[in-house]
């Protein structure tokens, strides 16, 4: 139910800020949702959608940490390989 | 899809798993508060992938399954009244009342309509002014900037004919409940990635030094599951009991401001029942004064009912971690997602359903 999925903003009408839709690309399926909650995004900006509603804009540079820790893991790792 | 399928990559869930397995030293109980989560756990069978000491616990995160039966029979008393269009999400249809479902209602002529958002039901709401439109508000703090919005938005334009029969519920409260019963056996806990998207994470700081529980804010996919238990693992080996966050790209300490703005704008925190738990305190919302005029339960004068829950269903040990669906004698029997005696089969993020869908045993 708390299902959220995260889409890119192709288009942005309206000016008020309680009214202002996005057009919101998920792989291919476009829908409207408001953006009523995230004010700064912007159009080529990634949001997590949630029963139409924009809650949050996707911030790129910690969705790339996962990806640098499990690297790090992997390095230690190979690091405590048994020798023999 | 960008931002889904990276955090889906087997070989890098592997990786995730090896540094839980080395870690591990001894058995931990963790339970993973939100049902989008186990049905992730269930669907990917991230489970199966970690130690045998460490078990995850199902929590009570899943809205649909909370909402207390006499919510559930005062929704299908509103919904057969003939001047109404009763819409909500589509997951409510199926759930079991005292005697039917909306799907039934339906069927024998109720005009029930499945909307994406309610700001669909305040558009039907718009079209239909001879009608009275009402939306079934549940959801946890994830969906309650869209159901407050929806509110505000009908006040804002003057709709007299829309109103609201809300169930929302909060988890911090739910936390709290869980873990000052003395059956509790949680050690630490993956909280709800979107839940803290609207809320940030402030609100749990408390509650980790309370019960000196380590509290992981976690996302949905495998990779991020995995991630949210390692970091609880490091915790818990470590004798340490912090609010963390896992789930960065989607969620800020202090959560989205204008959301929570409305939402206390428009909702005030009430008591709640919980379905298969009971009543908790200061664990729901509820309209505030100032738009009471949307009170579906109030203007239908539906408040009244209240019901008992069926005694054989074990959905209220289920949802507090106390029970494992397999244990129960009706599961997969007399109870299934068609048949559902209770809460937790009913929605496909209930633990009973997905073990029923992925895992019959």
């Amino acid at each position: 139910m708390c299902l959220a999925i995260p889409g890119k903003v192709v288009s942005i009408s309206g000016e008020d800020a309680l009214t202002r839709m996005g057009r919101i690309d998920f792989s291919g399926v476009i829908k409207q949702a408001s953006l009523a909650y995230v004010p700064e995004v912007k159009v080529g900006d990634y949001v997590i959608v949630h029963v139409g509603f924009a809650l949050s804009k996707v911030d790129e540079d910690e969705a790339q940490k996962v990806f640098e820790y499990l690297k790090k893991i992997g390095e230690l790792g190979e690091l405590e390989e048994p020798v023999s | 899809m960008k931002f889904m399928d990276e955090y889906r990559d087997a070989e890098l869930a592997q990786k995730f798993a090896r540094e839980i397995h080395r870690l591990t030293t001894r058995p931990w109980k963790i339970m993973e508060v939100c049902g989008g989560q186990t049905h992730a756990i269930v669907k990917f069978g991230i489970d199966e992938l970690l130690p045998e000491q460490i078990e995850l616990i199902h929590g009570p995160g899943c809205p649909v399954c909370v909402t207390p039966l006499e919510v559930i029979d005062q929704a299908l008393e509103i919904a057969a009244r003939p001047e109404v269009i009763f819409t909500s999400f589509g997951d409510m249809l199926r759930v079991p009342g005292s005697t039917t479902d909306l799907l039934s209602v339906k069927a024998k002529g109720g005009d029930v309509r499945i909307v994406y958002s309610p700001l669909d039901a305040v558009k039907i709401a718009e079209q239909n002014p001879a009608q009275e439109v009402v939306f079934f508000g549940v959801g946890f703090e994830t969906t309650a900037p869209a159901t407050a919005m929806a509110v505000y938005q009908a006040a804002q334009k003057g709709l007299k004919n829309f109103s609201m029969l809300i169930s929302h519920v909060l988890v911090p409260p739910a936390i709290e409940a869980l873990m000052s019963s003395p059956d509790c056996r949680v050690q630490a806990f993956l909280a709800a990635g979107h839940v803290c998207t609207v809320m940030g994470y402030e609100e749990y700081f408390p509650l980790a030094k309370k019960y000196r529980v380590p509290i992981v804010v976690t996302g949905f996919e495998p990779l991020d599951i995995l991630h949210g238990i390692l970091m609880t693992v490091q915790q818990l080996e470590s004798g340490r009991a912090k609010v963390e966050n896992q789930y960065a790209r989607a969620v800020s300490r202090v959560g989205n401001e204008p959301a929570q703005e409305l939402i206390n704008k428009v909702f005030q925190v009430v008591p709640r029942k919980w379905r298969g738990i009971g009543e908790i305190p200061q664990s729901g919302l509820g309209l505030a004064n100032e738009y009471t005029a949307f009170d579906a339960a109030k203007k239908f004068g539906v408040a009244h009912c209240q019901v008992e829950e069926p005694a054989e269903c074990v959905a209220g040990l289920i949802l507090q971690g106390l029970k494992k669906p397999h244990e129960c004698l009706a599961f997969g029997t007399r109870c299934t997602p068609e048949h559902p005696f209770g809460a937790t089969m009913v929605s496909s993020e209930g633990a009973c359903a997905a073990y029923y869908r992925y895992r019959r045993r």
